[in-house]
């Protein structure tokens, strides 16, 4: 790189400095303008429609009647079951890869690989994965809850697992040695001291990845959530719809009184989620500690 | 727990001092937790497994030739048709919607957060980016359809404008979700160039610009080209914005004005149609799962592998 090049006379440079910056700025207030477009539009259409029908309705032809409540029941229970099920196993990986796993072992390096490959497979091959194992073939589950709620689980695994390990990882090696200095044997210190040092990070990714669960319907649409669904979930193998699936049948209805029952949905769906961020950010902020 | 009455206790067997005592719960527990790290692995292959048995057989019916390189995609039609062209197309026009957007204003965004914003200013308009990426697709969906697209009408200048669904709003609304993804991740790439190359610019009298532009971006390129990669990855993946706002009808077109089927869109549209276990247009979904599953993988071992080697350089 020559000299010239580096240091260009500057009254130029100053102007092609200031257009620079000005082009990165606006490169920024892009999304962020998108965002509050997107929050704004979606409000003004939905805020007249948000009532308790809306929550506390079923879902019916009658655009004017309709609400979501087994779409809400739905989530609650096929997440529910889905943090029952991927929080252990996510833990358990976590731990075994952070505090067993000896990085020299061709299988633990494929362990690490398989992760993050994993956490960029698109959700609908997921939702293939369920459809082939557990609606039809091997476990033959059907269209239920159960089904949706182990597809989500696999869906959302490698995201607790990543942060459970970021978790785990800020733990200072000092704890460790400390307790096998005074006589405890390896699963001894990571009860006792390693995971509830690292519950605070572990809680914040978990339910980050939860919300991720939440919002997710490409593989329940695969899975048969879509069905016209007029009961709230009583047990594992009921049939379900869960919220974004709702809104998503609603919003390829014709009528206009349909999407605005979408963007109503829509809302109690963010409220959702900016209540789990929020819970989420406040775990963090209150418990984690600084070594 | 004590291990000193093992050599006192004559029942015991005899053991050297230093050697532990077998703990068999702690083998046990180490082995159950080697099992749920297992449960990913299994999950590719569960995922090899479902894609490979009803691929095998579609492909025993319709020819490789016929499947990648028919240009008609019309499945549920007598006499049918299965080539997988249109939806291709229809994923790299809207893919490349996307990228026009994310790309850009992704990479300035980053930019911007590594090299010029202030620490106060990063760590409130980061969080605000990243929230972006947090909202559900449908929502997209949603907005690409019902406030993108009659926008896109309005102000349409050549042509005829775009229809009620079309590639164009779903692409740019997808962009836009994308965009955090690319920012971070090249904002981590540019935070990983050691500031001793930012200080010998300087030093040489470079600007602020002539730093970001010459020597930050050329220093993490790698780590930002798998965050390409990666968006590129996110895009063809991307089920619930294109299967609402670009439309249902295969489309061998490349103008993103008008509506066409991507593959995912395919893919859960048959996945709605509830198909009988078995029938051709089953094994389809399954087909076409298996290409999208294939050009995914491949573009996240890439940006995997890209993303290893910066860390290597400076790390």
């Amino acid at each position: 790189m020559s000299a010239t090049q580096i240091a260009p006379s500057s009254q130029r440079e100053r102007v092609l400095g200031g257009l620079f910056r000005a082009a990165l700025f606006v490169s920024l207030a892009i999304g962020i303008l998108t965002l509050c477009w997107l929050i704004l539009s979606i409000l003004i259409e939905g805020w007249p429609r948000l009532n308790q029908d809306v929550i506390f309705h079923f879902p019916s032809s009658n655009p004017e009647l309709a609400g979501a409540q087994s779409a809400i029941m739905g989530t609650i229970w096929v997440v529910g079951l889905t943090a029952l099920v991927t929080i252990p196993l996510g833990v358990g990986a976590a731990v075994y890869l952070e505090e067993y796993a000896d990085r020299d072992r061709w299988w633990n390096r494929l362990i690490e690989l398989n992760i993050q490959n994993l956490a960029a497979v698109p959700s609908i091959v997921y939702g293939i994965l369920g459809l082939a194992f557990f609606v039809r073939g091997f476990l033959g589950l059907g269209q239920t809850v159960l089904a949706a709620a182990l597809t989500l689980s696999l869906l959302v695994l490698p995201i607790v697992i990543i942060s459970s390990r970021e978790a785990i990882r800020a733990v200072p090696d000092s704890i460790r040695q400390g307790a096998l200095a005074l006589g405890a044997t390896q699963w001894q210190t990571i009860w006792r001291q390693v995971l509830p040092a690292a519950i605070p990070g572990m809680a914040t990714g978990s339910i980050l990845a939860l919300s991720r669960a939440i919002g997710e319907a490409a593989p329940l649409v695969l899975l048969g959530g879509l069905t016209f669904i007029t009961f709230n979930p009583e047990g594992l193998d009921s049939a379900f719809t869960v919220l974004p699936i709702q809104i998503f049948n609603w919003i390829s209805r014709p009528q206009e009184e349909f999407h605005v029952l979408a963007a109503a949905a829509i809302l109690v769906l963010l409220v959702l989620l900016v209540a789990m961020n929020a819970a989420a950010i406040f775990l963090r902020n209150k418990y984690q500690r600084k070594w | 727990m004590s291990t000193t009455t093992a050599s006192t206790s004559p029942s015991r067997p005899v053991r050297r001092l230093g050697e532990a005592r077998p703990r068999y719960g702690e083998r046990l527990i180490k082995a159950l937790l080697l099992m749920c790290a297992a449960v990913s692995v299994a999950t590719t292959a569960g995922i090899v497994i479902a894609l490979a048995g009803p691929t095998i057989e579609f492909l025993g019916e319709v020819p490789l030739k016929d499947f990648l390189f028919g240009t008609d995609w019309r499945p549920l039609f007598s006499p049918a048709d299965f080539g997988v062209l249109p939806l291709v197309t229809a994923t790299i026009v809207v893919t490349a919607c996307a990228l026009a957007v994310c790309i850009p204003f992704g990479l300035g965004s980053a930019i911007y957060l590594s090299e010029y914003a202030r620490p106060g200013v990063r760590k409130t308009l980061k969080p605000v980016l990243e929230v972006l990426a947090g909202i559900p697709t449908v929502v997209y969906g949603f907005f690409a359809l019902t406030f993108l697209t009659p926008t896109l009408e309005r102000i349409w200048l050549f042509g005829d404008p775009p229809s009620v669904f079309n590639a164009l709003s779903a692409g740019l609304v997808m962009g836009v979700m994308i965009l955090p993804t690319v920012a971070s991740l090249s904002e981590d790439a540019m935070a990983a160039v050691p500031q001793t190359l930012r200080q010998g610019a300087y030093a040489l009298g470079a600007s602020k610009r002539i730093v970001a532009t010459k020597i930050v971006v050329p220093a993490a390129l790698s780590g930002i080209v798998a965050s390409f990669v990666l968006a590129i990855s996110r895009a063809v993946g991307e089920t619930m914005i294109v299967l609402i706002a670009a439309g249902g009808t295969p489309n061998l077109s490349v103008n993103p004005a008008e509506a066409m089927q991507t593959m995912t869109a395919f893919i859960a549209a048959a996945g709605l149609g509830d198909q009988s276990t078995g029938s051709i247009g089953y094994q389809t979904i399954f087909a076409v799962g298996a290409l999208l599953f294939i050009a995914t993988f491949a573009m996240n071992v890439i940006s995997i592998r890209l993303v290893r080697k910066y860390r290597e350089v400076y790390e």
